[in-house]
């Protein structure tokens, strides 16, 4: 099956030209609550794609029905229900994934790019398409999540994925030091800005004129 | 965004609609979860008292078992209240989430070595934490600990959790001279008068502090128990 240009875009976009972290800037809480180790990072980024993939068809399909002055709330409570179920399910299937995800799971309701998707994609275009925006922004936000996780563990921690890379004596006697400070949230901010910057350098479109 | 009217001729956007269109997807969704939450409630609360099970084996430095159940009931002997009296309420029968679940001393065998493991629960920075302390049969040298946390911040509070941390406190003691100490934690590089103590967490201040107030109030409950 090939895509139509339309809904390549709406998939591609997200990931490159309007990722929604460094380019819409949503999303920006959660990047940087769980960003100083790279495996919350990486289940965050599946759990978000997951659900504002779900999310998106749900409201795309209930699209003409809702009403306008309670939409907001519509899309709150599909998101809430969709993260509600997610941790359920997960607390009886997955227990262990469930205990190390903890708050993650609840923080995803307040993820401004669920919000964000919905109000502006889902309302205006079909299921097909609305998941295929969702689950391109989900990846998005995942991408810049690894990105920012991957440097903060590395040369806050001096680990990946919990494992040692940089924490032998050799390294540490030759005057290397973890740089504590790349765990303070504050780091994931200047990460994403770093991110931002390099993207806006190499990409006309995205510079104010 | 403009008014949706949709073909039927009827107005998304009258207050009836909006009323009855709340009510029905309140009423689904309340029905969905309360489900959800029913039909996948037991099989959660086992999941709960297993992993409890696996932190109290954790305490006593078992972290590799087939079968975590028959595990615990191998190397839990006795429960045990906080004066040491048998409680008498067999192992297999008691509810380790229970409501007593923090005034019991788990009376364990392993290897043919006595070892009390006593619970642990205080407050955190941003939440609940909790433990269990493994103690030699002298009831004051540190066999084994074991955190967790409910929402620590990860990578900095959160390391109480991690072997680096626990480990410190193995074969530390909670008693001079008959006396309860507890054990402290401290900033890296500090020293504590007049009791053992352990490094802290750099970043995780707060988390470490309300460690070490935890580790102390909860062996005052079982003070009677353990300078006896």
């Amino acid at each position: 099956m090939s895509l139509s240009k339309k809904n390549k875009e709406a998939f591609l976009n997200p990931l490159t030209i309007n990722n929604p972290v460094t380019v819409q800037v949503l999303g920006i809480c959660s990047a940087l609550a769980v960003t100083a180790q790279l495996k919350p990072a990486l289940v965050m980024g599946l759990a978000v794609t997951v659900i504002v993939a779900v999310a998106n068809v749900v409201i795309s399909l209930l699209r003409k029905t809702v009403p306008n002055r309670i939409r907001i709330i519509v899309q709150l409570v599909v998101v809430a229900t969709l993260v509600t179920l997610v941790s359920e399910v997960l607390k009886a299937f997955a227990y262990d994934i469930s205990v190390q995800l903890s708050v993650y799971v609840g923080l995803i309701i307040t993820n401004c790019i669920l919000m964000g998707r919905l109000e502006a994609f889902a309302m205006q275009n079909g299921p097909f398409e609305s998941l295929l925006d969702g689950i391109g922004s989900g990846l998005g936000y995942a991408k810049i999540l690894v990105i920012v996780a991957f440097f903060r563990e590395l040369l806050g921690s001096g680990k990946l994925l919990d494992f040692n890379i940089l924490n032998y004596d050799c390294i540490q006697n030759a005057g290397y030091q973890n740089n504590g400070l790349m765990l303070l949230a504050p780091m994931a901010l200047i990460i994403c800005g770093c991110i931002i910057w390099w993207e806006r350098a190499h990409n006309k479109d995205l510079q104010e004129k | 965004m403009a008014a949706n009217n949709n073909s039927k001729g009827f107005s998304t956007n009258s207050n009836t609609y909006t009323i009855v269109y709340a009510v029905v997807m309140v009423v689904i969704v309340a029905f969905l979860l309360a489900f959800a939450h029913s039909a996948l409630g037991p099989t959660q609360e086992k999941n709960v008292r297993l992993d409890t099970k696996k932190q109290i084996l954790s305490a006593l430095n078992i972290n590799e078992f087939s079968d975590a159940q028959a595990t615990f009931s191998k190397n839990v002997v006795k429960i045990l209240d906080n004066n040491g009296a048998e409680k008498g309420c067999a192992v297999a029968d008691f509810d380790v989430t229970g409501a007593d679940k923090n005034d019991v001393i788990y009376q364990c065998s392993v290897d043919g070595a006595t070892k009390y493991v006593i619970p642990m629960n205080g407050n955190g920075l941003w939440g609940a934490i909790w433990g269990y302390i493994a103690l030699d049969e002298n009831k004051s040298t540190v066999y084994g600990i074991y955190f967790n946390h409910a929402s620590e911040t990860a990578g900095l509070g959160a390391e109480i959790v991690k072997p680096a941390f626990c480990n410190q406190f193995k074969n530390k003691n909670i008693q001079r001279d008959g006396v309860l100490t507890s054990i402290a934690v401290v900033k890296k590089g500090q020293a504590a008068e007049g009791k053992d103590y352990v490094d802290g967490i750099s970043g995780g201040t707060i988390t470490s502090s309300a460690v070490s107030v935890m580790v102390e109030t909860s062996l005052k409950k079982f003070e009677g128990f353990l300078t006896k």
